[in-house]
């Protein structure tokens, strides 16, 4: 096992919900704490094992729509994961991985599926599948906009207990249309964020990657420079 | 263009058809601007929209698609029946109906076809040629803005192949995906023990959702979809059927030619073309198409390479010469898809302490990615200039598809 020092990073179900190449997330995160001089461990939970309930971070990634619903079954027979992600780790989840943490998800014949039910949130399918790049102006302090691309057919309804990661300033994000204000995308409550951007989002928003990083070390983190990272973050934004 | 080069039996109507789109193809061409075969293919269309039905009419066509290596498998199943007649074959890699069009317009005298079929396009292509066989090489993740889910792909071919009686399936047997597609096929299958270097999105059952169980190479799923037993299999260097061992020597290289191959030599065998002969000509193919050629420039002899979605990248990484520097173009137009994700799914690691460059439009993402990776390496858009600060000597340049294109054009590699 690993020493108390080393920040565990759960991969969860990335041979199910690794469509969207999400699993990148968990490479941006250890490499950040890594070249801080922070130990760091990505585990990965697939399917057929038992998952671990003491990780410091949970990550979630996109899947197709039939991988979505065994995930979401996966993640209810494993109440001490939903137990762990609701009360100890930090977690981020992103596209199907954000729905199945919901309360229900609505496939494309109408029928309503059960999601973990962690997050007051539920999720219909939309008309029209949103495809493509999304900026949004994030609404945690200090992160600034967010870049991704977006792949999805959810619309996505927050409840009074959540409330949105960003205001959509380019693309269509969760879909809901609040009258009179800018759209949201993503959700945040309490230990969880979601997202419906890939790129891996992490990759493209360092920022978003260290506040993760600061909430599951409780330290602050000195600043990184990357060479290109800049020069993306322009092609984007 | 006299009447005598046309198709016997084509209403005057196509036959018209077909010299305006050669006309407008010639002109393309004149102007620099390519093979001319889409723009022609497309004039072809325009004015008869059953030219693809009509110019099929009385040919053998074989159809060859997947997600990756129908480029390859098409040219060497072109190689493989042309060594015995004529074949008209859309060689430049324009896969739509429209490069189908021009290529069956382009050979009215051959009696067989090879057309290479965007897997998004095979359905509606196969309905319009109604082919003796089809070769499906592979489903894997390509695309996803376009193409939404690999599943979805796999579902609207299985369904085209469920309306096509007299067409043979040739399919990999080592691919779920690829599987359960051919299986809804109403014709008969011949499955072909291809191999399958990505397995990573076919984890759980295309047909039901659960996980797929592995057990020495052999995967099954719980609701009775399993890998079929195949009829076609590589043993090392030889291949293998039930009538016959064809020992089998590749001027391509990498595992994963050596599996197209064994699909174009299976093809070639139902068009009857002997194995070994089939095999001789596969063999003689050094590249295609401008992949795998090597040119020199300047003090660089540089192999160009074609590598656009995760699976063909784990075949690309399996056939990289260790330590040869490496420029890696990534473009992200429409025909390569707008997301640029899939780059997390390979890789880069593997690639050791060799001199890498980031490359092509979008450089900074494919910067990024190699820093995390872990690697070092310098950045600059345009694939030329980057190449030019690595050490002399041979280089390989891997580039995705209108990074690759564009690259082509500029090397003076011909297509």
């Amino acid at each position: 096992m690993t020493t108390d020092s080393t920040i565990t990073i759960g991969l969860l179900l990335p041979d199910v919900l690794g469509t969207y190449s999400d699993s990148g997330n968990a490479t941006v995160l250890a490499q950040r704490l890594r070249w801080r001089g922070i130990p760091a461990e990505v585990l990965r939970c697939t399917a057929g094992q038992a998952p671990p309930t003491g990780c410091d971070i949970y990550l979630l990634g996109g899947g197709e729509d039939t991988a979505q619903l065994f995930a979401a079954s996966w993640l209810r027979s494993h109440r001490a994961l939903c137990q762990a992600l609701e009360n100890s780790g930090v977690t981020l989840a992103v596209c199907a991985g954000l729905q199945i943490l919901g309360r229900t998800m609505a496939d494309s014949d109408g029928r309503e599926h059960p999601g973990a039910g962690l997050l007051d949130i539920t999720t219909s399918p939309r008309r029209r599948r949103a495809t493509g790049n999304i900026v949004t102006d994030c609404h945690l302090p200090g992160v600034g906009q967010l870049c991704g691309f977006e792949n999805h057919r959810g619309a996505t309804t927050l409840g009074p207990d959540v409330r949105p990661l960003g205001q959509v300033v380019s693309g269509v994000g969760n879909g809901e249309r609040p009258f009179g204000r800018a759209a949201g995308e993503g959700v945040l409550s309490g230990r969880i964020i979601g997202t419906y951007l890939h790129g891996p989002v992490l990759a493209r928003n360092p920022a978003l990657a260290d506040h993760i990083l600061v909430r599951a070390t409780g330290t602050e983190l000195p600043p990184l420079e990357l060479p290109d990272q800049a020069a993306l973050r322009d092609s984007y934004l | 263009m006299s009447a005598a080069d046309e198709r016997p039996g084509l209403s005057w109507w196509t036959a018209g058809a077909v010299r305006a789109g050669r006309a407008v193809a010639c002109l393309s061409r004149r102007a620099g601007r390519g093979s001319g075969s889409i723009i022609g293919g497309r004039v072809t269309l325009a004015l008869d929209p059953s030219a693809l039905r009509r110019l099929s009419a009385g040919r053998r066509v074989v159809l060859v698609s997947g997600t990756n290596g129908k480029t390859t498998t098409s040219h060497m199943l072109a190689a493989a029946l042309g060594s015995r007649s004529a074949v008209a074959h859309n060689a430049s890699g324009s896969n739509m109906a429209d490069g189908a069009v021009a290529a069956l317009a382009e050979r009215p005298d051959a009696c067989s076809a090879v057309l290479e079929v965007d897997e998004l396009h095979l359905a509606s292509v196969a309905r319009r040629c109604d082919p003796a066989a089809i070769v499906l090489l592979n489903l894997t993740r390509d695309q996803l803005d376009r193409a939404a889910e690999v599943r979805k792909t796999a579902a609207a071919i299985g369904a085209a192949l469920a309306q096509l009686p007299g067409t043979t399936v040739f399919a990999n047997a080592d691919d779920p995906m690829t599987v359960w597609a051919a299986g809804q096929a109403e014709g008969p299958v011949v499955w072909v023990g291809a191999g399958s270097e990505w397995r990573a999105d076919s984890l759980t059952c295309p047909r039901c959702g659960r996980l797929l169980v592995e057990v020495a190479a052999r995967w099954r799923c719980g609701c009775g979809l399993s890998r079929p037993e195949p009829s076609w299999w590589l043993d090392g260097d030889v291949v293998c059927s039930a009538e016959s061992m064809t020992p089998l020597s590749l001027g391509l290289p990498g595992g994963v030619n050596r599996a197209n191959a064994l699909m174009a030599i299976a093809a070639a065998h139902h068009e009857l073309v002997p194995v070994a002969q089939a095999s001789e000509a596969v063999g003689a193919l050094n590249q295609v198409a401008g992949r795998y050629a090597a040119v020199s420039r300047g003090r660089h002899t540089v192999r160009l390479l074609l590598a656009k979605n995760p699976a063909g990248w784990a075949a690309t990484l399996a056939m990289l010469d260790t330590a040869r520097p490496l420029v890696v173009a990534v473009n992200a137009r429409e025909a390569d898809g707008r997301d640029t994700s899939w780059l997390w799914d390979v890789d880069f690691a593997a690639l050791g302490s060799r001199p890498v460059a980031a490359s092509g439009e979008h450089a900074a993402d494919v910067g990024v990615r190699l820093s995390y990776a872990g690697l070092n390496h310098h950045t600059d858009p345009d694939p030329l200039a980057a190449l030019d600060q690595l050490p002399p000597g041979e280089v390989d340049v891997v580039a995705n598809y209108t990074a690759f294109f564009a690259l082509q054009q500029r090397l003076g590699i011909g297509r």
